[in-house]
């Protein structure tokens, strides 16, 4: 096995089996990006029906299908991956390490959660998408005909344990695989929010798992956990969905918090404005977020004692966000701010998020919430967050991380153009929906009737859907341009301040010939104003141990997804088969060392030594 | 250059507000929350506006410093290579910018759970001599019951103004949600639970009413009208309710009637006569809207009976264009036309 890396590499193959976080980083954003242009196109189609009052463009059916896989694409398919890729490609960079603590894992995590999308987006194909809304209410979701909403059940399932591993993987990651001198308080905070953001995805996702399963025994197996007829209760579902959706809120929001301060640092070239209460302030809202989620279900009934506790700690939310949004402000007070595309991703994301949180606060008042609930102003309020915030944050790491990631820069310009034409259509587009939802218009309707007041609003939002969509082709139209023909960027472009910037772009397999040595916060900038070129190392130049590769992911991954697919057709012999595979690989995994190979010391080339 | 695109974005956000209020106003007086016409509504408007108000606060104070960073702390051009100070962080501020926020909150969170208890008060023990009313939401229509009255109607409901009428609402199917923006927020039909509420309209009006949780393909359309009479009219009308029956007033109409009674009784009621897995039909003469959506017409009730799912897909209501010819279904509406309690 050890001659393995020198053997030519057959791209598909490796890409199928890689076990490098920086591959895999890449394979989470590739996926992620190419299920947010079909989430994207979902919303156009349901702003185009949304166009006129009475307008039939895809009829009722269409649109429930649309509305559902919109949220749950965007949600699950696009924002999760696209947040696990960052962390792939850059986590490991930041705290030092050569790789993640499991990096087999990592893969299947991967391939897991790829297994699931693509079963979740087969409805179309197979008789229907899912139509029961992003949340999957019951009755609504267990009395859906036809098979669409078994593709949600099952398809999230088996994306949903993908996240688990990976959340486990990074918790275990950040924890263990820290370099000398990287103690907790100096790690760079797209490193901490993505730490906390896995230890929420460790107690958040069990909720949703459960409430799957119990879904899924409703609907495939003939059981009534939510049949009230049958003694069942449709709102443990409404409470197990929300246990993890409200922390789901904050798995999204935080990593995009973590890559607006390491961005906002870096463009005012100050150390970000009270790092500790960044911390505290993430931490904080992580731990909160999992006491507030009654604050989606203040119209369910459950009393005025429930709807006032969960108000008041809801609101309390708004007091570590608060603190972050003027830390913010006061990194760059003082600064020498510049505004290359990243940055006027995350200087325009300090208004539109600071909306949302405005929105946030008015519907944590439960009376008010009376009338704001699933109505359009919810709507608004969610996609400032969503949008506004991790969005935003996603556009901005991708035009700061990029040449880090892939060695070369993207087109500023058109970075610019992007930036101008989202920022406007988004606001052009939700803004308006405040109204729309205090002016009577509920949510996920397909349409309205003409003579409420309804119109101009709606056409206003769907022109701004569009102008995101353009913006978003340009984007596109970069990214491909980018790729073809861009300009290399070099090892620190945006004069960096924490350790990704130490090395080649993009990273050498190996990350770091020698471990560096940490010498405090923001620790690339340090030795920068040291006068030294490099990383002071923390061990002598020798061997480097790298993991095996392995295609057992695919095939665990492809096991699970022939069981799912079979089990909704009730095939079950075809569904143990799936099983089958899917144990026989984990138990090959456990039978089969792993030795891993080397890269020999005398084959790292000259500029990555430190020799002593 | 830099510089004035940044001015522009400053024009261009308030701008932005000017124009979704000019372009939407507060909505259409019967459906909006934006001008409550009931105590409850009144009730929530007030939090609205003093959270509103609060989060305005918040926001110009962000916005001031936003605008003084981006204009005075720019780096201006390549050649500016100062390194700024590296502060790191100031304690006083970060305790300020704690304290501050919790207080406002107070300042929210006291009126917030007054009014929560306020607007459940009554509920559990409703007042001897109020109105209650018995709310089930069906895909997708709404059946209103008084059982103290002993009327059964749907999708029109009628209250009297000036008094707080009690609700308790359940789903026979999925979950919906009971809203009726200008006199109150919403509250979930569930179909395990029975939930409850009151509504107060001030005054005497028609105002619409929405559901507000998915439930099926025609979710949109599951619409509903109140009707918020004076105490002496909504007895009148609840008094003519309960005595009204069957009746045809003329030979086509008793055509219809005997149409109805073949095809249609087993899952419509007229008076206390009928079926009840569909709407109930007593008053249907003198209802605005066929279906809660159309417009109240004699070819749209047609169209309606011939084939119900054209007009809110995914509803039960079969098809009956194939069994009823032309002339049925003419009788059939100058029949269900005829089903008046009002003059």
């Amino acid at each position: 096995m050890s001659a393995h890396a020198y053997k030519k590499k057959n791209p598909v193959w490796d890409w199928l089996t890689t076990v490098d976080h920086k591959k895999i980083g890449i394979l989470y954003l590739a996926s992620g990006a190419f299920f947010f242009l079909i989430g994207g196109l979902e919303a156009i189609l349901l702003r185009v029906q949304l166009l006129y009052p009475e307008f039939d463009f895809v009829g009722a059916e269409t649109f429930n299908q649309l509305l559902t896989m919109h949220g749950t694409t965007m949600i699950f398919l696009a924002a999760m991956p696209l947040i696990f890729g960052f962390m792939n490609a850059i986590v490991p960079l930041q705290i030092g390490a050569r790789d993640v603590a499991f990096p087999f894992v990592n893969s299947l995590g991967f391939w897991l959660f790829t297994a699931g999308g693509i079963l979740l987006n087969l409805g179309w194909f197979l008789g229907g998408a899912p139509d029961a809304g992003w949340t999957g209410y019951a009755p609504l979701s267990t009395t859906s005909p036809g098979n669409g909403v078994d593709f949600y059940v099952l398809g999230l399932q088996i994306s949903g344990i993908g996240t688990l591993i990976g959340g486990i993987n990074f918790l275990v990651t950040i924890i263990n695989m820290r370099a000398p001198g990287m103690t907790f308080m100096r790690m760079p905070l797209f490193t901490w929010s993505s730490f906390i953001t896995s230890g929420l995805i460790l107690f958040a996702f069990p909720a949703l798992t459960i409430g799957l399963a119990l879904l899924m025994f409703d609907r495939l197996f003939g059981s009534q956990f939510f049949a009230a007829e049958a003694g069942g209760n449709p709102i443990i579902y409404e409470h197990l969905f929300w246990i993890f959706g409200h922390p789901e809120v904050y798995i999204l929001v935080l990593p995009a918090f973590g890559m607006f301060s390491e961005i906002i640092a870096t463009f005012a070239r100050k150390r970000l404005f009270g790092y500790s209460a960044m911390v505290f302030a993430t931490a904080l809202i992580g731990f909160l977020g999992f006491m507030v989620w009654v604050h989606h279900m203040f119209t369910v009934g459950l009393g005025p004692i429930a709807n006032s506790i969960f108000a008041v700690a809801t609101m309390l939310i708004a007091v570590p966000t608060g603190v972050k949004i003027f830390n913010w402000l006061f990194t760059m007070w003082g600064g020498k701010v510049s505004f290359p595309t990243a940055n006027l991703f995350a200087v325009g994301f300090i208004p539109s998020f600071v909306l949302g949180g405005m929105t946030g606060v008015m519907l944590s008042v439960p009376p008010a919430d009376y009338q704001y609930h699933d109505s359009y102003f919810v709507v608004a309020h969610f996609h400032y967050v969503i949008v506004g915030g991790v969005v935003f944050g996603l556009f901005a790491g991708m035009y700061y991380w990029w040449p880090k990631i892939f060695g070369t820069v993207l087109n500023e310009f058109l970075g610019k153009l992007h930036f101008w034409l989202f920022f406007i259509g988004f606001h052009l587009t939700f803004f308006p929906m405040h109204f729309l939802g205090l002016m009577g218009m509920p949510r996920r309707v397909y349409t309205y009737l003409s003579g409420q007041s309804l119109d101009e609003a709606n056409f206003a939002a769907t022109m701004g859907a569009f102008l995101m969509g353009l913006a978003t082709i340009i984007m596109v139209w970069n990214i491909i341009q980018t790729s073809v023909k861009g300009k290399k960027a070099g090892n620190d472009p945006w004069d960096g301040r924490t350790l990704e910037w130490a090395i080649s772009s993009p990273a050498p397999e190996y990350n770091f010939a020698q471990t560096p040595l940490v010498r405090g916060l923001d620790a690339w900038w340090l030795e920068k104003r040291a006068g030294n070129t490099q990383m002071v190392a923390a061990e002598p130049l020798d061997d480097i141990h790298m993991p095996d590769s392995s295609i057992l992911p695919v095939l665990l991954s492809l096991g699970l997804f022939t069981a799912a697919l079979s089990a909704i057709y009730s095939n079950w012999v075809l569904a143990i088969g799936g099983l089958a595979l899917a144990a026989l690989s984990m138990i090959l995994r456990s039978v089969i060392d792993y030795h891993g190979y080397h890269i020999h010391k005398e084959d790292l080339p000259a500029e990555g030594r430190e020799d002593k | 250059m830099q510089m004035k695109r940044w001015r522009n974005v400053w024009r261009f956000l308030p701008l932005l507000s000017v124009i979704a209020l000019a372009l939407t106003g507060c909505g259409n007086e019967q459906l909006t929350a934006m001008l409550p016409k009931g105590e409850g509504a009144e009730m929530q408007f007030n939090l609205m506006m003093l959270s509103l108000y609060i989060m305005i606060g918040v926001f110009v104070v962000v916005a001031l410093i936003y605008t003084v960073v981006l204009v005075r702390f720019r780096r201006r051009g390549e050649s500016d290579n100062e390194i700024p100070e590296q502060t790191e962080g100031n304690v006083v501020l970060e305790i300020l910018w704690t304290v501050v926020p919790i207080i406002l909150l107070l300042i929210l969170a006291v009126p917030t759970v007054m009014t929560t208890f306020a607007l459940d008060e009554g509920t559990e023990k409703v007042p001897k001599d109020a109105t209650v009313i018995k709310v089930t939401a069906h895909q997708y229509w709404w059946e209103f019951e008084y059982p103290d009255l002993e009327v059964k109607t749907s999708q029109d409901l009628h209250i009297p103004t000036g008094e707080r009428v009690y609700f308790e609402l359940v789903s026979k199917d999925v979950t919906h949600s009971f809203w009726v923006p200008t006199l109150g927020g919403k509250m979930d039909t569930n179909t395990a639970t029975e939930n409850k509420m009151w509504l107060n309209a001030q005054e005497p009006g028609t105002y619409y009413g929405k559901c507000a949780e998915l439930c099926g393909p025609s979710h949109a359309l599951m619409d509903f009208k109140v009707i918020a009479q004076e105490k002496e009219d909504f007895e009148a009308w609840a008094k003519s309710m309960k005595e009204a029956g069957s009746q045809a007033a003329s030979d086509q109409a008793a055509q219809g009637e005997e149409i109805f009674a073949n095809s249609c009784i087993g899952c419509h009621a007229v008076g206390s006569e009928g079926g009840n897995t569909g709407p109930n039909l007593t008053n249907f003469g003198d209802r605005e809207r066929v279906a809660g959506v159309l417009d109240h017409t004699d070819k749209n009730i047609k169209n309606w009976i011939s084939n119900p799912s054209e007009f809110k897909p995914g509803n039960n209501m079969p098809a009956f264009g194939d069994q009823l010819n032309d002339e049925e279904l003419d009788a059939l509406v100058v029949y269900l036309q005829g089903l008046k309690v009002e003059e």
